[in-house]
């Protein structure tokens, strides 16, 4: 706590923008080029689900992305959203990192920074691994919610109801600070930027920098960028847009039934 | 050296701005043009996200952006809404800047706050019905009994009248002066004699309030008066200025709204075997306007670059809406015609568009006054 006020850290990823991704007509390649890059959506929410906490129980909101310099503009809309502090972790030696180092580095800075909860993004639209997340809190030894589509303070005490959503049910869940919850993009619908906020993001409230340097009595320099990363790439490749399958209208359950199994028989899944 | 690319600053807001635009206001855009209705709830959404305060500074409750970026709010909204972008620009240009500008510390305190954060909507009244073009003309009369000044007079076409809090009056405090007897006053909408009127069945921009405003014997603190005795007319013409980078930027959005629908359209839209995109005609058309769009936003982006900059900009301000405000009536036009039968029916935005498009040539001053001041400038008389 921080003159009696919750210290919430939000961690962002800045990724491109997929909605605006073309396939190239004739080899079906992801045309990347040009793409723009947005704050993860997911990301998006949780910083919504500080903000709110912040409207309704005056908590300090600090944004932390892992990234690029020019990550910075990602870390601006936060501010200009209305989140109070922001810090880039950019540093050579956290190039290529996986999402164990990932997720190492971001738990030394938050280490760093203090904090009574970590909000993170359930997963990123363009990693899909949902690991960063859940690791920091592993490597913080704090608890964690994921997937969490509702988040409540209790007045009284350090700690959270935090609904934990699934497929067809919800578990409401009472969680103890320190703690790590991830955002689902159903949780909230994140507010605009304001103008004044906007002008404040390049005007009034630096991003600043965190090299390694800034962090090492948090995180070992042998758990960071590439060295750090256990994982191994044994092949990556695109993905072929699937062709059009064949649509059957018109029939009977009985028929579509009988259609659904010889199609299975046909690929010997039967 | 002259820089044509935005600052990152600028960049971020114009993000801002078209993701406002394109999720709270494009969608209710057609709807609120066919039931003339005024978008209240829209306007609350403006004011939270600091839409209608960009150029003031935020100790008086604005965003402490400056006029560029106030054109480029108005722009991005007009692309998709032109009602959306005019309440803005009238409340903003016409309302707020001047008592920004001329008003005392007391004024500025009272009334900026609300105004500049959105709370209250402003509004501006000098045209009658005698007193359009000829502005000097005026025949509202206010007369100092005590410490109120008495209006008596009727404003016409008065954009966001019965929507907004605060007017900016002009009145003639000295009809014997001339234009030197005008003085402008800050008039809420409860003191006592003040009344709004008829309200106008308009071309485009329907869902804008376009009202008369009726002041029978009506009493305004003398406190209220803005600027000096005799300054009303000044007051008015630099209100103006301003309020002509607002409508030249409203004229931009329009136009380039039309073009982006319309090469949506024309990359979809087959004729003779061929996406209408692909015949030269269509090209060249679209390259030309594009090319007209552009240059209209150049002088624009000037004329508010010279305002932010403290620098003379009336002249600039007059060609940018001259030209934009043309170049936008044109250019819906002949979008109209790329969108054929199809544009001709309400269904498409174009036609909004194109009936929308007409006014910017003619309000805050037609395109032959524009013409007049530029001339003015240039030294020809």
């Amino acid at each position: 706590m921080e003159n009696g006020k919750l210290r919430i850290i939000v961690c962002i990823k800045q990724v491109p923008n997929t909605n605006e991704v073309k396939l190239d007509p004739v080899t079906g390649v992801l045309l990347r080029d040009g793409v723009p890059s947005i704050i993860n959506p997911d990301d998006l929410c949780g910083i919504e689900a500080a903000l709110e906490l912040k409207d309704r129980y005056g908590c300090h909101v600090t944004v932390i992305s892992m990234g690029p310099m020019q990550a910075d503009v990602a870390l601006r809309e936060a501010l200009a959203m209305g989140c109070d502090e922001a810090y880039l972790v950019s540093d050579k030696l956290f190039g290529g990192a996986d999402t164990w180092a990932t997720s190492r580095t971001l738990a030394g800075a938050a280490k760093m920074l203090g904090y009574d909860l970590i909000i993170t993004g359930r997963q990123a639209i363009d990693g899909d691994t949902a690991q960063v997340g859940p690791q920091i809190a592993e490597h913080l030894g704090i608890p964690q919610v994921s997937y969490a589509q509702d988040i409540e303070k209790l007045p009284e005490e350090a700690a959270l109801i935090v609904q934990r959503y699934y497929e067809d049910r919800y578990q409401k869940i009472k969680i103890k600070l320190p703690a790590l919850v991830t955002a689902l993009s159903t949780l909230n619908t994140p507010r605009y930027m304001s103008v004044g906020g906007v002008v404040a993001a390049y005007d009034d409230i630096p991003v600043k920098i965190l090299k390694y340097e800034d962090i090492k009595d948090f995180v070992d320099e042998k758990d960071i960028g590439l060295k750090g990363s256990p994982t191994r790439v044994k092949k990556s490749f695109t993905k072929t847009a699937k062709g059009q399958g064949t649509l059957h209208d018109a029939v009977s359950e009985d028929e579509a039934v009988e259609i659904i199994v010889s199609k299975l028989k046909e690929h010997y899944v039967l | 050296m002259m820089d044509f690319n935005l600052s990152k600053k600028h960049v971020l807001m114009q993000e801002l701005f078209q993701k406002f635009a394109i999720h709270e206001v494009e969608p209710i855009a057609a709807e609120i043009d066919e039931k003339e209705e005024f978008p209240y709830e829209t306007a609350k959404k403006l004011g939270r996200y600091g839409f209608m305060g960009v150029p003031f500074p935020k100790e008086y409750g604005g965003s402490g952006a400056d006029n560029l970026a106030y054109a480029m709010c108005v722009e991005e909204l007009s692309k998709v809404c032109a009602t959306t972008g005019v309440v803005v620009s009238a409340h903003a240009s016409l309302c707020t800047a001047p008592i920004y500008e001329a008003g005392t510390q007391q004024q500025k305190e009272k009334y900026l706050p609300k105004l500049a954060s959105g709370q209250w909507i402003g509004a501006f009244g000098l045209t009658e019905a005698g007193a359009g073009t000829d502005a000097a003309m005026q025949q509202t009369t206010a007369v100092l009994d005590g410490d109120n000044y008495v209006l008596n007079g009727t404003k016409i076409f008065i954009t966001n009248a019965g929507a907004a809090h605060v007017y900016i009056i002009i009145a003639m405090t000295d009809k014997s002066k001339g234009t030197r007897g005008c003085s402008a006053f800050i008039v809420e909408k409860d003191f006592p004699g003040f009344s709004i009127g008829k309200e106008e069945k308009k071309m485009g921009i329907r869902g804008s309030a376009t009202r008369e405003l009726i002041m029978e014997d009506c009493i305004v603190p003398k406190e209220n008066l803005l600027g000096k005795e005799g300054q009303g007319f000044k007051i008015a013409m630099q209100t103006l200025d301003g309020g002509r980078i607002g409508i030249a930027a409203q004229a931009l959005g329009i136009a380039q709204g039309a073009i982006d629908i319309t090469v949506n359209y024309v990359k979809e839209r087959k004729q003779f075997g061929k996406r209408i995109s692909q015949f030269q005609n269509t090209q060249f058309d679209l390259a030309d306007m594009q090319t007209k769009v552009d240059a209209a936003r150049l002088l624009t982006y000037r004329a508010a670059c010279l305002k932010d900059a403290g620098q003379k900009y009336s002249g600039e301000a007059a060609m940018a809406k001259l030209f934009a405000s043309e170049v936008a009536s044109d250019v819906t036009r002949r979008c109209l015609q790329l969108h054929g039968g199809y544009g001709y029916i309400r269904e498409y935005a174009i036609e909004r568009m194109m009936r929308d498009a007409k006014i910017t040539e003619i309000y805050e001053g037609t395109s032959e006054v524009q013409k007049m001041v530029v001339a003015a400038g240039m030294g020809v008389r």
